[in-house]
């Protein structure tokens, strides 16, 4: 598939020197869902804002469907429908009359039936005549989608669509998303909840202190995850690895008192069994038993604890 | 240019007039009357004519110029800090349009606002005094080129200020006083000479005599300076305006 976004060496200093984005490349593939996943103050608003306009690059490019952001704006900005993280409306006006609002913005014709469309499906076709600030909280973000989605975006940019969204209307944006996905629209979101990111995206990317620290098939992270650890407690320290264990490629640990074995879960043949054949051959002692997995929480904060550490 | 776009502003903008057209209209509606009480029948009882002009008639253009220079900068520079106080500018900014295209649908919209409340004192006063107009085409001139600078020079005044109070800051401390002292409610040839001078370095000496000439065919200046002192104005409004665009000035950081 070809990239629909293609960022190169992103960076971003704002005024006050302070250095939100350090050199991001990354390329974003038609019709795919990217979940940037981040702690707060990682620099996900910082790069969408860029790509959007509202924040100037200090260097680096983007492209968005082949249009430099900064020389082609227009054709770039075109494509892309952006619902930003803080809930900012105009509070006196008509919810419908907002939502036109932006479509014209957009350069697009008045369009009631495509207008109708988009508000039936965030459920704010009975609200269309309400004050903005007569609307709950969550509705009010519904009416943001509703105006990002106004102009028909090839690319929608959600960041933290359900934050401070209720379970039932959080499976209703899934929803969403997936059928707009289904119709070709790629989408771009960002995400604190890491059962999120699992949930909908096709590849997660990890950002932290304005760094990619990783973007993968979602896929592939999963088969990591499926990775399980056999840890072996032994009662007496063991100076060496004895011959029976060799060819399991064991962790052993410092202190000799701990062996590590890696396996996939999902494999047909785990190893196990012979391990602990193994083992008994090797009359080792056992204090205990234990199997661990990792989840993507795990590989989360091992990647952002990394990046700390420079590593 | 993406003229579906500044049409949008433009009425998004002319809507939010409308929504409080009552408000936009009555205040200075009362305060021309007030004028009209104050200055034409208490001073004018003293000051009958000015350069052959009764008096009430006299003050009109400066009632109609003051109010359109206020309602000009204050309607242009509440409508750009608004969306930028509570935040939805980034709409603007993510859309595909140019700062020509925003600017042109904002200051429209208050231009367009400032000049129908212009024409509502300018009726108002025909139920005070008997107006005659010498120039009408020169009149519109005066009116549309007045609103158009003073609401680009308000737009920049919005996306300056970082709170309300600077917001008003400006219309009260500059534009009013100048407007006083600015011959609305005197020729200038009145005061004694040195002050006469002082008064050329006001600029808007220059548009409410052009736009008093328009009505009596009478000037403190000449019409031609006039027009060149406002198409000056005019000219340095657009420069700041390009300027902030293109630095993203308090827009973009
Ligand atoms: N306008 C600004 N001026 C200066 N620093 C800023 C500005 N906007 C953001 N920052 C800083 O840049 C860093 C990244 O911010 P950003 O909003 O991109 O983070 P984020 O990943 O979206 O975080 P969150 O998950 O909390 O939304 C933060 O440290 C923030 O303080
Ligand atoms: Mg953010």
């Amino acid at each position: 598939m070809a990239a629909i976004i293609s960022i190169q060496d992103l960076a971003k200093t704002y005024e006050g020197g302070f250095e939100a984005l350090k050199g991001v490349s990354l390329e974003i593939e038609e019709g795919e869902i990217l979940a940037l996943l981040g702690p707060n103050g990682a620099g996900k608003t910082t790069l969408i804002s860029i790509i959007c306009g509202l924040v100037s690059p200090s260097s680096g490019s983007v492209s968005v469907g082949g249009h430099d952001i900064l020389h082609a704006y227009r054709a770039a900005r075109e494509m892309i429908g952006l619902v930003p993280q803080e809930i900012t409306i105009e509070p006196f006006e008509k919810v419908i009359n907002t939502v036109r609002f932006s479509r014209g913005l957009f350069g697009k014709r008045r369009d009631d039936a495509h207008i109708e469309k988009v508000l039936r499906a965030l459920s704010l076709w009975d609200k269309r005549d309400s004050r903005n600030r007569e609307l709950s909280g969550g509705m009010k973000r519904r009416v943001l989608i509703a105006k990002a989605l106004s102009h028909e975006p090839r690319v929608l940019f959600l960041d933290e669509p359900t934050a401070g969204v209720d379970v039932t209307l959080r499976r209703e944006m899934w929803e969403l998303v997936r059928q707009l996905r289904a119709e070709g629209v790629t989408i771009i979101l960002t995400t604190h909840y890491i059962e999120e990111a699992e949930e909908m995206a096709d590849r997660i990317g990890v950002i932290d202190h304005g760094r990619l620290l990783l973007v993968e098939e979602k896929a592939k992270l999963l088969h990591q995850l499926g990775r399980k650890e056999l840890v072996l407690e032994l009662t007496e320290p063991l100076p060496e690895l004895p011959s029976p264990l060799e060819g399991f490629e064991l962790q052993r640990s410092e202190d000799g008192m701990r062996l590590v074995y890696e396996f996939d879960a999902h494999a047909e043949s785990t190893g196990m069994t012979r391990l602990l054949g193994a083992v008994a051959e090797a009359k080792l002692s056992l204090k205990d038993l234990t199997t661990q997995q990792s989840s993507l929480e795990d590989v989360f904060l091992t990647l952002v604890e990394e990046g700390r550490t420079g590593k | 240019m993406n003229w579906q776009a500044v049409l949008s502003i433009y009425r998004y903008e002319m809507n939010r007039t409308f929504r409080t057209l009552a408000q936009s209209i009555v205040s200075p509606v009362l305060s021309t009357v007030l004028y009209f009480v104050v200055f034409g029948t208490a001073i004018g009882q003293r000051i009958d004519t000015v350069d052959g002009i009764p008096y009430g008639a006299f003050i009109v253009p400066g009632l109609v110029m003051l109010t359109l220079l206020q309602q000009s900068v204050t309607n242009a520079s509440f409508g750009i800090y608004f969306p930028k106080f509570i935040g939805t500018i980034y709409e603007l900014l993510s859309a595909p349009i140019s700062f020509i295209e925003i600017v042109i649908g904002y200051v429209g919209a208050a231009a367009t606002k400032a000049l129908m409340i212009a024409a509502i004192i300018l009726i108002t006063s025909t139920f005070f005094v008997d107006l005659t107009i010498a120039h009408p085409v020169f009149m519109i001139m005066f009116l549309v080129l007045t609103s158009v600078s003073f609401a680009l020079m308000g737009f920049i005044i919005g996306i300056w200020a970082g709170n309300f109070e600077q917001l008003q800051l400006i219309p009260l401390l500059v534009i009013t006083p100048l407007v006083f002292l600015g011959g609305a409610f005197y020729s200038i040839t009145m005061l004694p000479p040195g002050w006469q001078a002082v008064s050329l370095f006001n600029p808007v000496v220059y548009l409410i005599s052009g736009f008093r000439w328009s009505f009596f065919g009478l000037a403190d200046v000449p019409v031609g300076l006039s027009i060149l002192a406002i198409s000056v104005f005019l000219a340095a409004c657009l420069t700041a305006i390009w300027w902030i665009f293109r630095s993203g000035w308090r827009i973009k950081p």
